[in-house]
């Protein structure tokens, strides 16, 4: 039996999504107070990593890939949002810390807040870039968008089981902060964002090393965006067709996305436990 | 027990002292073979029911382990051993304006800060004017509170934290910030609480507050429960355990050694010199002051006693003429007081003997000299009231409704 001062005290420790919003909002607000362009300045990161990217793999390393701002932005939002989250998750604890030695509240909305922060972001990134799409490139908008569905569930887990295990882990390993900074940089080049992951898909020899490339939660959501996004595994330009993304139909993305999945939800079984452990001794760590 | 509010059975709490805490995976991976951290158990076999009502006065020495178990209570920190249950909505007022984010408005960070205490958001819409009216900082409340000084700031802090609406309520030494205005107002807040029933458990240096403001005293000494009961006895327990009870104490700096103050009772004047520990409104009741003469000849001096309530603000005073105590002699100074004016509470006295400038030759302060009980009505002081109430024909201006309209005659006394 629940008294009413039960009910009371559970809404003290569960998770509630107004306070979730209320700190998203806190951050958001925080971040852009007193900037006159405020928001417009998160636009600026992705287009200014799309002149750069554009002019040195289309103009001066001629990677040969058409529309490669499609293929790029696709796998760079997506990336982003995943980097955000993680980077901000990590500090967000320690950064909280007298909050956290004073009072009681559930300490879960932490790492989550910093997700929601990203996931404000990303939705509003992606919304330029279909934008974007729909005045220049119609064509590319099709039925296959559904694929973002799926891959958009799986990089949301897996973001939150990262985001729980290192905010949990930095409050008493403080160098999970600079090693994440490193894996991070290394993670985004080992990721088909850059590149066409058909160039990977052709040259890494020995073959079956490719599965662990592809074993890579994140790549396998970025080559699903890219499939959804940029639609065409193929294109014909100048009469020649120049392959981009992996042959295989659906069925290729989709196992990938399965083993990515799986990979997220274990992992976050873990974060959930390595959390919970490790909350108990927050405010004394701090 | 079933209906405790607050339990706690078998409760330890063990820090890990790192004399070198390794902060990083190079110093653990290295420390491994000479990580020998010294423990610390600041609560020991910690047993605690409290019940729905009660106000509970923990005490004790610096290190003694009230803060530790109130973070344990408020669920901040986790017991090694044992287990804690507290039922209902819990405020715990360990730091006001704990969460603050300097750079959001006052606005903002009400529905930010009560938000995290656990409010919903209709709650807060509900409490947002109050909340506001309460820290006084109307004016302010769209700027950011960065702009804040540390006693708006404060301020606002208590204002969210009181309107949480808590079942239970857990206050560390907040009293102990603010001017005396705001202090007058946490301990009416706290008194109102009291009334509405909430379970109040609070830690505080001021061992005076806790007969005058607790039914119960929890005395900690080394992580332990050295007493649990009235909360009088409490307060003289921990007096004893830091050497700090009145007959120890005292002595201004500098006091004279050819005149002292050597003690002081509370008698009743009709029965001569029988000590009397309480009183009641409205009776007689004399002051004896001991006075001890050295071998010189003393200067012209007089005794003052100054009554003395909450915070030491003085009640009364009273003043002897200047005299001539002859050397060597013990004498005593008797000041009558006809008529105990009706003001209820456990007051202290400060004595003093004074030269003719004014300057203190001796100074002594006795806590809880005096106790004085009056009707049982609440209120610190006996007013006489009456009540009345009138039909109104109209409500034509707006201040009609603050008119009384309840009936009878209600005279007192």
């Amino acid at each position: 039996m629940l008294s009413a001062a039960d009910v009371r005290a559970a809404a003290q420790s569960r998770i509630r999504l107004e306070l979730l919003a209320n700190l998203v909002r806190k951050d958001l607000k925080v971040k852009y107070k007193n900037s006159a362009l405020g928001f417009l300045w998160s636009l600026a990161n992705p287009l200014l990593y799309l002149v750069v990217f554009d002019l040195v793999f289309s103009v001066f390393l001629k990677n040969g890939v058409p529309y490669y701002a499609v293929m790029f932005m696709s796998g760079l939002l997506v990336w982003n949002f995943f980097n955000l989250s993680t980077l901000s998750a990590t500090g967000v604890v320690v950064g909280s810390a007298n909050l956290v030695r004073k009072v009681r509240f559930p300490r879960v909305v932490l790492p989550l807040a910093s997700v929601g922060f990203a996931a404000v972001h990303f939705v509003l990134q992606m919304l330029v870039f279909f934008a974007f799409l729909l005045v220049f490139y119609r064509a590319f908008i099709g039925p296959q968008l559904v694929l973002l569905l799926p891959a958009l569930a799986v990089v949301l887990v897996f973001t939150v089981a990262m985001a729980l295990l290192v905010s949990a882990l930095n409050v008493r390993y403080r160098d999970v902060e600079h090693l994440l900074e490193i894996l991070l940089l290394a993670w985004f080049w080992l990721t088909p964002i850059v590149y066409p992951i058909r160039v990977v898909q052709e040259q890494l020899v020995p073959k079956h090393l490719f599965a662990f490339f592809m074993a890579n939660p994140m790549t396998a959501v970025v080559t699903s965006i890219q499939r959804a996004i940029y639609r065409y595994p193929v294109v014909i330009e100048k009469g020649a067709p120049v392959k981009v993304l992996a042959t295989g139909g659906y069925s290729f993305y989709l196992k990938w996305l399965g083993v990515a999945a799986f990979i997220s939800v274990v992992l976050l079984g873990i974060g959930l436990v390595v959390f919970r452990h490790m909350q108990a001794d927050f405010a004394e760590e701090l | 027990m079933a209906d405790a509010v607050i339990s706690a059975r078998g409760v330890g709490k063990r820090f890990l002292i790192h004399h070198q805490r390794a902060t990083s995976l190079k110093e653990r991976f290295l420390q491994t073979r000479r990580s020998k951290a010294e423990e610390f158990w600041a609560l020991r076999d910690i047993d605690l029911d409290i019940h729905g009502g009660e106000t509970v006065g923990l005490i004790g020495a610096n290190g003694s382990g009230k803060s530790t178990l109130l973070k344990l209570l408020a669920g901040i920190l986790e017991p090694t051993v044992g287990s804690v249950r507290v039922r209902g909505r819990v405020a715990s007022l360990l730091e006001l304006g704990a969460g603050f984010n300097g750079e959001l408005t006052g606005r903002e960070n009400i529905y930010l800060n009560a938000s995290i205490l656990g409010l919903t958001r209709r709650e807060i819409n509900r409490n947002f004017d109050s909340i506001v009216e309460f820290s006084g900082l109307e004016q302010f409340i769209d700027n950011q509170v960065k702009h804040y000084s540390s006693g708006q700031y404060v301020r606002l802090g208590f204002a969210i934290a009181v309107h949480v609406d808590p079942d239970v309520l857990l206050v560390d030494e907040v009293l102990a910030v603010g001017d005396e205005a705001f202090q007058a107002k946490c301990l009416a807040k706290i008194t109102e609480f009291q009334e509405r029933g909430c379970t109040i458990l609070f830690v505080t240096h001021a061992v005076d507050l806790v007969p005058r403001l607790c039914s119960r005293g929890l005395v900690l000494d080394h992580g332990r429960v050295l007493h649990d009961g009235d909360a009088l006895e409490a307060a003289e327990r921990l007096r004893t355990l830091l050497g700090t009870a009145p007959d120890q104490s005292g002595g201004a700096a500098g006091a004279s050694s050819a005149l002292r103050i050597t003690g002081v009772r509370m008698v009743d004047p009709s029965a001569r010199s029988a000590h009397k520990g309480e009183f009641q409104v409205g009776e007689p009741l004399a002051v004896e002051v001991d006075v001890a003469v050295g071998a010189e000849p003393p200067p012209a001096a007089a005794v003052r006693v100054a009554v003395t309530g909450p915070a030491d603000v003085p009640m009364w005073v009273m003043d002897a003429e200047e005299e001539h105590f002859e050397p060597n002699g013990n004498w005593t100074v008797r000041f009558f007081v006809k008529e105990l004016p009706p003001i209820q509470g456990i007051f202290a006295l400060a004595v003093a003997l004074r030269e003719p400038g004014g300057r203190a030759l001796d100074a002594r302060r006795f806590s809880e000299a005096l106790r004085v009980i009056g009707s049982g009505e609440h209120g610190l002081v006996d007013v006489a009231w009456t009540i009345e109430r009138t039909e109104e024909e109209e409500r034509a201006e707006p201040s009609a409704s603050r008119r009384p309209r309840a009936a009878g005659d209600r005279g007192r006394r």
